[in-house]
């Protein structure tokens, strides 16, 4: 799958301006996006599949923050595929992650 | 109006406080990132409109709503679609908000909150959604998880818009169809049913007494709008 480009569109929509919400914002995803990934990679080593689905839950809000249309639409199915203990779209939905992680630490 | 925000993710609260900033009436009084916490603040305090979401560990939003005993108005907001049949199967719900929520979508739901608490409001309602529906003399057809399940009309009390759906309250039974009021008022008969609220379209038949801008219909109070209310009048056989 070819990986969509973040952006920042939805959060500045929001913000319209307010300077401290998006630094806000960009802190909390910061903040939460490795902890909510080590936490995926764990509960995936632990072959916890029900958990994994859960935690692709949580970050598949913050996909959508960052614009990534078909990110987000790989997401919905491989939580989906989670629920019925099929992992194969592991080393897709990590390019994902990293690629989230790539954005957020450039800006 | 008092508010609270329930949600496990801190992206999805700052996004919920920035869209409150947005409309002037909304006061976040508190933020709770478990449901636990929130159930112990209302314990104490009250508050008009809840934004919930579904999905949390341990105790889900449905677990919620469940220990409130006299719910205020909940929005609720999920990134799950599935959840929308449920979720209006609880009276307190005004409206379902799939994440990302835009500041338009948001609007809309206030809206419709403020609506259900002043009934005298007579604008007509933005419909979007399908057909579900479709009726044979005294009967009535609809859709429900694919099965086209029978409803008898004058068995019908109350129809009460659901955001993208409808709930159908009947003698024996409450229905969540996928329609609109507009749609299933073209079904019902004229002589029974009447639209006496954006969000209401009633039984006349089954009216237990009418108290200023109300309806008292089996144990449900339903608003009357002032612009609905001289037709009502008229039906009535008024002593």
């Amino acid at each position: 799958m070819q990986l969509d480009t973040p952006n920042l569109s939805y959060i500045q929509m929001l913000s319209d301006g307010d300077e401290e919400f998006e630094t806000s914002m960009i802190a909390i995803l910061k903040r939460e996006l490795p902890v909510e990934k080590e936490a995926f990679v764990q509960s995936i080593q632990n072959k916890n599949y029900k958990n994994s689905a859960e935690l692709v839950h949580k970050i598949k809000h913050k996909i959508s923050i960052l614009g990534l249309e078909k990110s987000y639409e790989f997401a919905v199915s491989f939580e989906e595929a989670l629920k019925n203990d099929d992992s194969s779209g592991y080393d897709t939905f990590m390019r994902i992650l990293q690629n989230m992680e790539d954005f957020l630490t450039k800006i | 109006m008092k508010c609270i925000i329930v949600d496990d993710e801190a992206a999805a609260r700052a996004i919920t406080r920035q869209l409150c900033k947005k409309i002037e009436e909304l006061v976040i009084e508190e933020e709770f990132d478990n449901a636990i916490d929130a159930i112990k603040y209302l314990n104490s305090e009250t508050v008009d409109l809840i934004f919930l979401d579904i999905h949390m560990p341990t105790f889900s939003g449905f677990d919620f709503i469940q220990t409130l005993k006299n719910p205020p108005q909940i929005i609720l907001t999920t990134s799950d679609k599935n959840f929308a049949l449920d979720a209006f199967e609880y009276d307190c719900v005004v409206d379902y908000l799939v994440k990302p929520i835009t500041p338009e979508r948001f609007a809309k739901a206030v809206e419709r909150m403020k609506d259900r608490t002043a009934p005298a409001k007579t604008e007509e309602p933005v419909l979007t959604s399908s057909d579900d529906t479709a009726s044979i003399g005294n009967d009535l057809y609809v859709n429900i998880d694919r099965r086209l399940v029978k409803i008898n009309i004058p068995d019908i009390c109350v129809i009460e818009a659901k955001g993208d759906y409808i709930k159908i309250k009947a003698e024996d039974k409450n229905y969540i169809v996928h329609s609109t009021l507009k749609k299933i008022e073209e079904k019902l008969p004229n002589s029974l049913f009447l639209k006496v609220h954006r969000s209401y379209i009633i039984n006349t038949t089954k009216i237990v007494d009418i108290e200023d801008n109300s309806v008292l219909i089996k144990q449900d109070v339903i608003p009357v709008s002032r612009a609905n209310k001289k037709e009502l009048m008229q039906r009535l056989n008024l002593l």
